[in-house]
């Protein structure tokens, strides 16, 4: 479903991507993880069409994304900070974004699970982190795309949210699609990924799934095999 | 692009800026009009009032809005929605919201006031439609400015900058090279300047039509005889909507390069 | 005896005369049916009544002393024929006339009334429309020209008339008339000790009035309204100019007022509301204005040049584009004790006066005197901003022009 090729991209004279090869094709959740600044965003963005790539090829289903803005409508895209219009209500918003992809959501069942009924005719700029948050994962999730991309989902969600938010990944993956996310709680990744990509200096320095990076670390766990892929860079 | 130029249309009609903004424009129609009790004065303080601060508003506003709304843009430009309809689609909802609070700021008081009824109203057709044109212009450049600005700050300055420079300093050099080219002819040059200014040229355009133009002497009607035929109107407004359509078409292009 | 006796029978008969002055009615049916056979048929000092009717008759000369009395407005119809009513004696009345179509001519100035080298001349109460010239006195002196109205429909100067014209005439009275669209309301050469009082000269092509080489006249009280220029005085010396009013004579080269090459003269009370340029001044020297009021004109003064031991006092300078315009150097003019609106002085010792000086001249209006094209920045805020600084610390305009002594409060 997605296709990268020597994918290269430059911010200034700061070489960010320095020719990413990926080939994402099997449904189920790619963690892809990395150290700051190791072009996580910067990948996802070129996915998404914000970041526009120097050069390389990126192809979604087999159609090459460059100045093309209909494959869009096959991802749902869950945003780091999610900052929205201020003077928005929650509903407002939500009504938007659906009339914008000019398609049904299944907003509904979501805010019950979130809990946000109280907040819906409130305005977005006086919501707290968390609150904001669970509408941000309204807005990505209320969609039926094949393809899913978190960016940091668990960033000030409450135990509660967050189980939610698990059993809301899996769900999808139950329906067969491909979910590309990032995050820096490595349990959690832990938990939900079926596959790791790991960037490196603008490269993709690891893929597999945490079993064959345990081994290839030969690290007990995954969090020492995630330190241990960092340490191994440094020697 | 409509959807989000209804979206940012409305999201900016709720703020207290466009609130204030309208409220300002009904105060200063309503105490020039019934408090001066003269229709042709008010178009004249009106017209001060309009090719200073209708430049100002719109790319502080213009700057304003592209920033702040930053985030938002992210988040749409996630959606399968055309790049450029998002921001051209923004800019027209910025624009048309301010161009809104000008005309119907200024427009109740008149209308109250029975400016159907009075020759002015040519007048003030002329100040509204440069207003527009103004506010267009302006924000169009604060949105290019902005999208060639990561740094909010750094936009912010060029943004003011350019407004000083257009209102302020322009004109400065404009006097400068008047004087010192004072022993050539310098009609052409004169018109040429004032049409290259969208500021200069609505200036003319409204001294033109007011009484104080009697005061611009042979100057004035070198002018007049240039911006009084139809052809000199249409060469004028030639000029104000390339002042839009350039900066349009420049933002256009731009977005689609632009990473975010 | 015989000597004695002539003279007596010769007195009595001049006293009879006198005694027996003659009225002779004129109307439409009567027996005497025109105006020409009826100053045929007059003895001197007899009273023609003229009857309501219409008189298509021209080239009428007046030769005796008579009073030709209109009732009711008798219209008297050039048919655009030439000259129509000429007055070559002294002594003479016009009263009540309605006189129409004047005939147009580009070699002689044909009048509707024309007083040649006659004195004590009356002329009133006449209307007069459709003229080339409205009344015109010629070498006459000693005579009232009082409340005629005269209302032309002048488009081009090259072929329109004066409404009053007074050439070579002394000590003539003009008062009360009502002028409207002539080319000059009222031309006065070469005529001396003039007064002109309440008239109203408006919307006419050229001058509301207008002097050429007449010295000692005194204007008062009269309106000129949107006129080419309100008031033309050129070349003439001590011109009294009190308590007129010079109103909306606006256009690119209008002037309320206009003085070129004027000594000793006094300008006082006058009001200039909405003129272009309320006072041009060219060549003027000894001239005092004071008592003045200038309300809203693009330039309230603008001195050309030449000008000597000008005094401008007391006057108001309320709301001009600019104040003062000089084109040449102050020389010895004098400003002092003006009000002006745009003064932001204060007096801090509360004696009425301000303790800054004014400066009148704007930087800008000193740009455009140096190079005109500059006008086009007019209302740029770049212009208000160097006016600005100017005012705060003058480096450019000519600093012996200001006023030590602006007054705080608007003269009533």
């Amino acid at each position: 479903m997605i296709s990268i090729e020597q994918l290269h991209k430059k911010f200034g004279k700061n070489p960010v991507l320095k020719g990413i090869d990926l080939n994402i094709s099997q449904k189920g959740i790619v963690a892809i993880l990395g150290p700051n600044g190791s072009g996580k965003t910067t990948l996802i963005k070129s996915i998404l069409g914000m970041v526009i790539p120097d050069k390389g090829t990126l192809l979604v289903a087999n159609v090459p994304i460059n100045k093309n803005w209909k494959y869009r409508d096959q991802i749902d895209y869950l945003p780091q900070i999610a900052n929205f219009p201020a003077n928005l209500t929650v509903k407002e918003l939500i009504r938007m974004i659906k009339d914008v992809r000019n398609r049904p959501g299944e907003d509904k069942r979501l805010i019950k699970l979130f809990k946000l009924e109280p907040f819906l005719s409130k305005k977005l700029n006086t919501l707290s982190g968390g609150t904001k948050q669970k509408v941000n994962i309204v807005l990505t999730l209320m969609f039926d795309s094949p393809i899913i991309i978190l960016d940091e989902p668990t960033t000030g969600l409450d135990p509660i949210a967050l189980i939610h938010l698990k059993e809301l990944i899996k769900e999808e993956k139950a329906k067969g699609k491909i979910i590309l996310m990032t995050s820096h709680i490595m349990s959690f990744v832990e938990e939900m990924a079926d596959e790791i990509v790991f960037l490196l200096e603008g490269k993709v320095y690891f893929k597999g799934n945490i079993e064959a990076l345990k081994k290839q670390t030969e690290a007990p766990n995954f969090e020492y095999a995630i330190a241990n892929l960092l340490i191994q860079e440094d020697v | 692009m409509f959807k989000i130029l209804k979206y940012s249309f409305f999201d900016l009609i709720r703020s207290r800026w466009s609130y204030v903004y309208l409220l300002f424009y009904l105060l200063l129609g309503c105490v020039l009009l019934f408090l001066n009790n003269d229709l042709s004065k008010a178009v004249i303080t009106l017209m001060n009032v309009i090719i200073i601060l209708i430049p100002l508003i719109g790319t502080i506003f213009g700057v304003m809005y592209y920033y702040n709304s930053k985030e938002f843009t992210e988040l749409l430009l996630a959606q399968p929605i055309k790049r450029s309809s998002i921001f051209i689609g923004q800019y027209l909802g910025v624009a048309l919201s301010l161009s809104m609070s000008l005309i119907i700021g200024l427009g109740i008081p008149f209308i109250l006031y029975g400016l159907f009824q009075s020759n002015e109203i040519w007048d003030f057709v002329l100040l509204l439609v440069t207003g527009t044109f103004l506010t267009l212009i302006f924000t169009a450049i604060a949105f290019n400015i902005a999208l060639y600005n990561e740094n909010k700050i750094k936009g912010f300055s060029y943004s003011i900058l350019f407004w000083l420079f257009m209102a302020v300093i322009y004109d400065g050099l404009f006097l400068m090279s008047l004087i010192a080219f004072q022993s050539y002819p310098l009609d052409s040059f004169s018109i040429g300047a004032t049409l290259f200014n969208p500021i200069d040229l609505s200036r003319i355009l409204i001294i033109l039509k007011l009484d104080i133009s009697a005061l611009l002497g042979y100057t004035g009607a070198v002018f007049q005889k240039f911006f009084g035929t139809s052809f000199g109107l249409l060469v004028s407004i030639a000029a104000l909507s390339l002042w839009v359509i350039v900066p349009l078409l420049n933002m256009y292009r731009k977005c689609r390069k632009k990473d975010f | 005896m015989c000597l004695l006796k002539n003279f007596l029978i010769g007195s009595m008969l001049f006293c009879g005369l006198q005694i027996t002055a003659q009225t002779i009615e004129v109307c439409n049916g009567c027996p005497v049916s025109s105006l020409k056979a009826a100053i045929k048929m007059a003895q001197a000092g007899d009273t023609i009544l003229v009857k309501r009717g219409t008189y298509k008759e021209y080239n009428i000369v007046v030769d005796k002393p008579l009073t030709i009395k209109g009732e009711n407005f008798p219209v008297i119809d050039g048919e655009d024929q030439g000259e129509i009513i000429r007055i070559v004696s002294d002594h003479v009345t016009i009263d009540g006339l309605f006189i129409v179509n004047v005939g147009t001519s580009y070699t002689s100035d044909h009048a509707a009334i024309r007083v040649v080298r006659s004195e004590h001349f009356l002329i009133q109460h006449v209307v007069l429309e459709k003229l080339f010239f409205g009344i015109y006195i010629e070498k006459s002196n000693h005579g009232k020209i009082y409340h005629n109205t005269i209302i032309g429909d002048a488009q081009d100067e090259y072929n329109s008339g004066n409404g009053i014209q007074l050439w070579y005439s002394k000590h003539v009275v003009v008062e009360k008339n009502n002028v409207q669209k002539v080319r000059d309301g009222i031309y006065l050469e070469f005529s001396d000790n003039i007064t002109i009082n309440e008239n109203t000269s408006t919307n006419n092509l050229r001058y509301g009035l207008h002097f050429m080489f007449s010295n000692d006249d005194l204007y008062t009280n009269n309106t000129f309204e949107n006129n080419g220029a309100g008031v033309a005085v050129m070349f003439s010396k001590r011109i009294k100019m009190l308590n007129n009013t010079f109103k909306k004579n606006w256009g690119t080269a209008a002037f309320g007022l206009l003085l070129k090459e004027i000594n000793d003269a006094e300008i006082k009370g006058n009001v200039f509301e909405e003129n272009t340029v309320a006072i041009n001044i060219e060549g003027s020297n000894r001239v005092v204005y004071s008592g003045n009021d200038f309300i809203s004109n693009g330039y309230a003064i603008k001195v050309l040049g030449a000008c000597y031991t000008n005094t401008f006092e007391k006057n108001n300078f309320l709301y001009n584009s600019f104040d003062v315009s000089y084109h040449s150097k102050i020389n010895d003019t004098i400003f002092q004790h003006n009000y002006w609106s745009s003064y932001t002085g204060y007096d801090l010792d509360k004696d009425g006066v301000g303790d800054v000086p004014y400066r009148p001249v704007k930087l800008f209006s000193y740009i455009v005197n140096k190079t005109p094209e500059t006008i086009i920045l007019m209302r740029s805020l770049f212009i208000d901003i160097i006016d600005f600084s100017e005012k705060v610390s003058p480096v450019f305009t000519p600093d012996n022009l200001l006023d030590m002594t602006p007054h705080i409060k608007r003269y009533k």
